[in-house]
């Protein structure tokens, strides 16, 4: 067969069909990169554009199918395969397409490589173009972002369909026929996609900060990393391939938070007592939580260990943070109502003050760090935090705050929601948005210290002053806050923050009854007046009214 | 052969009687607010296929092609995307098409159905008196039924039914395309507009024409023939 072909056809044939294979790997990656794609005709040729077709050449994924491709063309049992799936923010993972470039062995030797095949190819990247817009999967992909993303593998070798679940869909793109063989494209999709319309999607708040790992395990020994198919790094729902120490900093956020009902508040107000943190008024303040040993009873909480050697989200953390930002008065921190939260337990006597304070640490300090000196108390082991080295810096933990709600282990986004300015009283009323037991590092221990703890970060302030001092003030039984029709914006606490200082308004003046006030009968009588003066101003009124004309 | 028409200048073959021309018949069921997107779907796709670069003559007969573009285009009635070459003439000459269409069918003789042609043909030059034939040799025709709906609910379940029905109606195309059966020889520099409609700046579709029909409610049909415009046609 190669004999029929001439040396210079050959060469030409298989550049075609290896820029073929690269295009349809952009084509598709492209497909479900979840945005519009839009490329400009030209009616002067660059030269540059393979195949007559303006489709732009994204690197990574030039470099991924090269990669893939390791220097051959498929060929007659080697195909290239583009396999699309979907991860959502818990970590699940399914299989939505494969797309496979395979070649057989039906020949046609009577085709024209550098004009019919050429030609041929590009109509078929046309129809491919059409095709990826039609399966379901480009649906799900323009919607991914918040609770799923979309990713592609690209490998080399044998078709493996398996994962796409039962009664899954092919179609063909089509066919060119070449002297050496008959390229194929074709896709095979999963129609069911029964567990993502009933549980996935419905989910709210929408949870911010997927983080696709770069590299997934994959049942496949041969398997290459799943990538992300948003690749623009740096959006928000980019992909975003977190280093280490990105997510070393961003684990600070772990927060721990034991259910209220296990928790014993056991930092006391010496805490306050600490000289007033070194906080600033920007958001460095050490998410408190996260010092708090959780009263050894509930030993769950024993620490963080990413974290930051986060205590329980608990204790009064708001204090500390809203501490931070109001130094003086250590009360003022707890806000209103709040003072019932602080744990009237005096339990450490210092631990804490400590010392090591490098860090803009407030009160907590004491408490977080202490886990170098687990000073004792009686009651209180302040669990010590493995994280003393690892706490980072105040700063760290406190940006980590807001952060909205991720799953287990999940990197967090460098560019998190962070509390530019913590300058709110009441901030430590911010609505949760974890629920607790997902953090509860008994139940997902936390796997390094690199890892993000899963514990989440929030402030939990309700839900654990309540709980923890077992005072029950009405205003806080409430362990989760959130606002009706609250939407998860940036600060999501100002609705809940509001809603909070303004239950109880003053009432109105005018509806309240005064004893002193004029009766409804003497109202009557002062009315004849009134008309009698309006009635001396008529000619104002007059010459108002038809200035108004 | 005698082309369909030969008095007049390429009239369109209805039935597309001139040989290797192959018929492909789609058909489609949907709201009135749907049919022009619908219909622009489906043409775009078609046109996306049967369209090339601009091709620029070198000497000794060799030419190079420029570049489509293409582009994303979401539907607001139905839930459906495609794709179609990023040239604007185009688009406007086939929104132009299709509005036409669409007043048609709501017009009064009309009970919602009727039928949209694309067909592909190639000139041939006659001597004169003669004009020159159009033989077609691809013909696309799209059925249309509207159908009226009476509540919201209706109209979201039929959103998303119309956007599958055209999804598998793309699928069809595609499929017609992949088959490659004939096409027109390219041409040489002197014979290319008897090819391609070479009128437009970015891209070059091959020459085509667009007719619709209207049913009306007795069954009978009322033609009504909407040229496109070819710039170097006269009619004798």
């Amino acid at each position: 067969m190669d004999t029929d072909l001439s040396s210079q056809d050959r060469k030409d044939l298989d550049k075609f069909i290896k820029f073929f294979a690269l295009k349809t790997v952009q084509v598709i990656v492209q497909a479900r990169l979840g945005e519009k794609i839009c490329t400009r005709s030209s009616s002067s040729p660059t030269g540059s554009d393979w195949f007559n077709l303006a489709i732009k050449d994204i690197p990574e994924v030039t470099h991924e199918a090269k990669k893939a491709l390791a220097g051959q063309l498929p060929a007659v049992g080697r195909s290239m395969c583009v396999e699309i799936s979907l991860k959502t923010s818990e970590g699940d993972s399914m299989e939505l397409e494969i797309w496979c470039l395979e070649m057989n062995e039906k020949c046609d030797k009577e085709i024209k490589v550098s004009y019919t095949v050429y030609n041929r190819l590009s109509l078929l990247l046309k129809s491919l173009l059409a095709i990826t817009r039609v399966t379901p999967a480009y649906r799900l992909s323009r919607k991914q972002g918040h609770e799923y993303v979309i990713l592609y593998r690209i490998y080399f070798g044998e078709v493996q369909l398996s994962g796409l679940g039962e009664g899954f869909q092919t179609v063909r793109v089509g066919t060119v026929g070449t002297p050496v063989g008959t390229i194929t494209l074709s896709c095979a999709y999963r129609i069911n996609l029964a567990f993502m319309s009933t549980r996935q999607f419905e989910r709210t708040p929408p949870i911010m900060g997927i983080i696709i790992d770069h590299f997934v395990d994959r049942p496949y020994p041969s398997s290459s990393p799943m990538h992300p198919c948003n690749y623009r790094a740096g959006e928000d729902n980019g992909a975003v391939y977190p280093s280490v120490e990105d997510s070393q900093e961003v684990c600070t956020t772990s927060f721990s938070t034991s259910p209220p009902s296990q928790c014993v508040f056991t930092v006391t107000k010496a805490h306050f007592q600490t000289p007033p943190p070194v906080v600033t008024d920007t958001l460095k303040v050490p998410v408190m939580g996260l010092a708090f040993s959780h009263q050894l009873s509930s030993s769950r909480l024993s620490y963080q260990p990413a974290a930051l050697g986060v205590g329980s989200a608990d204790m009064g953390y708001p204090v500390l943070f809203a501490g931070g930002l109001n130094a003086a008065h250590p009360h003022q921190l707890i806000g209103p109502g709040k003072e019932g939260g602080v744990p009237p337990v005096p339990s450490q006597p210092t631990h804490g003050t400590q010392a090591d304070q490098e860090r803009m640490c407030t009160p907590l300090d004491g408490v977080h760090y202490s886990a170098a000196t687990p000073s004792s108390s009686e009651d209180t082991e302040t669990v010590s935090n493995s994280s003393e080295g690892k706490c980072g810096s105040p700063h760290d933990l406190l940006e980590t705050i807001f952060i909205r709600k991720v799953g287990a282990f999940v990197n967090k986004p460098i560019n998190q929601v962070t509390m530019a300015n913590l300058d709110i009283p009441f901030a430590m009323f911010a609505p949760k948005n974890v629920e607790l037991e997902d953090n509860d590092p008994m139940v997902n221990p936390p796997e390094s210290p690199e890892t993000e703890s899963p514990l989440q970060g929030s402030l939990h302030s309700e839900g654990s002053s309540g709980s923890s001092t077992g005072n029950t003030h009405d205003d806080f039984v409430m362990i989760d806050f959130k606002p009706a029709f609250s939407k998860d914006d940036i600060l999501p606490m100002d609705l809940g923050t509001f809603y909070r200082e303004f239950q109880n308004p003053p009432q109105l003046s005018s509806l309240s009854i005064d004893i002193g006030a004029q009766s409804m009968a003497e109202d009557l009588d002062s009315l004849p007046e009134k008309l009698a003066v309006h009635e001396k101003n008529v000619k104002e009124f007059d010459a108002f009214v038809e200035t108004l004309q | 052969m005698v082309g369909p028409g030969r008095s007049r200048c390429c009239a369109p073959s209805s039935a597309g009687r001139a040989m290797n021309c192959r018929a492909e018949v789609l058909e489609v069921s949907v709201e009135g607010r749907q049919v022009e997107e619908a219909m622009l779907a489906v043409l775009h796709t078609i046109l996306l296929h049967r369209s090339t670069g601009k091709f620029h003559y070198k000497k000794e007969g060799t030419y190079s092609i420029g570049t489509v573009g293409t582009q994303d285009v979401d539907c607001d009635f139905i839930d459906f995307a495609y794709v179609r070459v990023s040239s604007e003439e185009l688009d406007r000459a086939l929104r132009k098409a299709v509005g036409e269409f669409k007043d048609a069918l709501r017009g009064s003789g009309s009970d919602g159905m009727g039928q949209i042609s694309l067909e592909f043909y190639q000139k041939k030059k006659s001597r004169w008196p003669f004009s020159d034939e159009c033989i077609p040799w691809e013909l696309w025709t799209i059925k249309v039924n509207v159908v009226n709906l009476a509540n919201e609910q209706e109209r979201q379940i039929c959103r998303e039914k119309v956007g599958e029905k055209l999804c598998e109606k793309i699928i069809n195309i595609v499929e017609v395309m992949n088959r490659h059966e004939y096409l027109p020889k390219m041409p040489t520099q002197s014979e290319v507009d008897n090819v391609f409609d070479t009128s437009l700046k970015d891209v070059q579709p091959y020459l085509y024409k667009i007719s619709y029909q209207i049913t009306d409610s007795l069954g009978t049909s009322v033609t009504t023939t909407m040229r496109r415009l070819i710039k170097d046609t006269l009619a004798l």
